[in-house]
């Protein structure tokens, strides 16, 4: 069974909540990086709400992640791909979904072989808890709560939805 | 008696079709070939970065295992190891052990003791790291870095990634290789991936002496006259002459071999415009190649080098992840039989 999430009211969640963060820090030309493939998505409609100039950085995680020595390399690496420099810029790290937070720490160590930022805004569409790791979002659209048959996955980019799948166990 | 299996791929690869050794290109199909393509190009960004490392190998030794010496080669597994955040041992082979009496096999299970994760082969012999990888400890990945007359696939493969990225894509594309190819492991190598990858044709230009008996069967068509080899290529790959043979009975001289088969400005003209020049180096000037086709604009052999690095990477990497995942399948295999 799947049903359909609306996105909007999560992505406006997600703007606003940002837009509080960089006021609060007083941040001015912040640079987005999304963490392919659903952060690069939703790195893109936020760079434009939040009437960015730069274009996003879009990072891929193959290369840090910590499972290698368990699964080897996947197969679809793809170069990541900034067009600014990291060094002393304050950056919004953003992902659709952030679960066990592994995905975060291999980007984080990443964007840090590109140079030391002055710091990082960890921003997530959807937060499903069941961390492993010690790592926070910032900004979160939604925070759900799935039980152990229950999946939800970020569909895109055109149209952008989230499914929200059932296994019926 | 039982039949000798002509595919390596039982060594080679794991029984989900990911790379554990990289031994040679026979055997590996189109598919692989574009995925370890794939794969270096994502390694190219990494030398562009201001810390030019990923953490893949980080704890995993390899060693370097020169039997013959390269500088060129060893250097960029070298640092490919290196960027993959590996600890390196190079063993130079002449001071070593088995100048000392010791056995290759005693050598290997040496180095195996000190927990070495990966060998790196170059051997004057033909299949010498294909016997390595099957006396070798399982978990342990070679990679051949040129065995004898026989095979030189991260060669091969890095020519190719240079090649896709002047020409997009090997649809259509008309590739010479020139000069010895009787003693050029390398050539072999690429007349495999050409094919594999799509080439419309792969063509060798040499004297008779340079050409191995029944060449044509590797794949190729043969042209002795460079004048005529040259027309309507996209890709013209000299090789290097090793000067060593020259005295043989193989050639007149290097001024003879120059004015016949060596690349100048004159016979370029005679490819496409667009065609790029390639060479594995060293190179010899005034031997294969004139200088300024060398430098010149349609020269790529510089980008050969910085891809090779890319190449050796994607290579180990993938040869490591088959042999970790492969080991995480055997495991759960035995959990699920003892449930």
């Amino acid at each position: 069974m799947t049903a359909l999430l609306d996105i909007n009211p999560l992505l406006d969640e997600l703007e606003a909540g940002l837009r509080d963060v960089l006021e609060r820090r007083s941040i001015k030309n912040p640079a987005l990086i999304g963490i392919r493939t659903g952060g690069v998505w939703i790195a893109d409609i936020l760079n434009k709400r939040l009437g960015l100039k730069q274009d996003f950085g879009e990072l891929d995680i193959s290369f840090y992640r910590d499972d290698f020595s368990r699964i080897g390399l996947n197969p679809t690496v793809t170069p990541s791909s900034l067009a600014f420099d990291t060094e002393g810029r304050d950056i919004i790290l953003v992902d659709d979904v952030i679960m066990s937070g592994r995905t975060i720490r291999a980007a984080m160590n990443e964007i840090f072989d590109y140079g030391r930022p002055a710091s990082i805004i960890l921003a997530t569409l959807i937060d499903l808890g069941a961390r492993e790791l010690p790592i926070q979002p910032d900004v979160v659209g939604k925070v759900l709560e799935l039980e152990t048959y229950q999946r939800v996955k970020l569909r895109g980019p055109e149209p952008l939805r989230i499914e929200f799948q059932e296994t019926g166990q | 008696m039982t039949a000798i299996d002509p595919s390596p791929n039982h060594l080679q690869l794991t029984r989900g079709g990911q790379l554990r050794h990289f031994l040679t290109l026979d055997g590996l199909n189109r598919e692989l070939l574009t995925d370890i393509l794939d794969t270096a190009d994502s390694f190219i960004e990494v030398g562009e970065r201001s810390i030019k490392k990923v953490p893949l190998l980080r704890g995993r030794t390899v060693v370097n295992l020169f039997f013959e010496s390269s500088t060129r080669t060893r250097s960029t597994f070298e640092l490919a190891a290196k960027r993959l955040s590996a600890d390196v041992l190079n063993l130079d082979i002449s001071t070593s052990a088995t100048s000392k009496g010791e056995s290759l096999s005693d050598t290997l299970l040496n180095l195996e003791a000190m927990a070495s994760d990966m060998f790196v082969v170059r051997h004057s012999q033909s299949g010498a790291p294909h016997f390595i990888a099957e006396s070798v400890t399982p978990g342990v990945a070679i990679i051949n870095a040129g065995d004898g007359r026989h095979a030189h696939p991260t060669q091969a493969m890095l020519d190719m990634l240079t090649i896709r990225q002047h020409k997009r894509s090997f649809a259509g594309l008309k590739v010479a290789i020139v000069g010895d190819i009787l003693h050029s492991r390398v050539a072999r190598s690429q007349i495999r991936a050409l094919n594999e990858l799509g080439a419309e044709e792969v063509r060798v230009i040499a004297p008779g002496t340079l050409l191995p008996r029944d060449v044509e069967d590797l794949g190729c068509t043969v042209e002795y006259d460079m004048i005529r080899g040259m027309r309507d290529l996209d890709v013209v790959i000299m090789l290097r002459l090793q000067k060593e043979r020259m005295e043989g009975a193989l050639l007149p001289s290097e001024r003879e071999f120059y004015r016949l088969y060596g690349l100048n400005q004159d016979k370029l003209a005679l490819a496409k415009p667009d065609c790029i020049v390639m060479h594995p180096g060293p190179i010899n000037r005034g031997v294969e190649i004139e200088s300024a086709v060398a430098d010149g604009p349609q020269s790529v052999i510089l980008n050969q080098v910085t891809n090779g690095i890319a190449i050796r990477m994607a290579v180990m990497s993938m040869a490591m992840g088959g042999q970790m995942a492969e080991r995480q399948q055997k495991q759960m295999e035995r959990e699920g039989g003892r449930a």
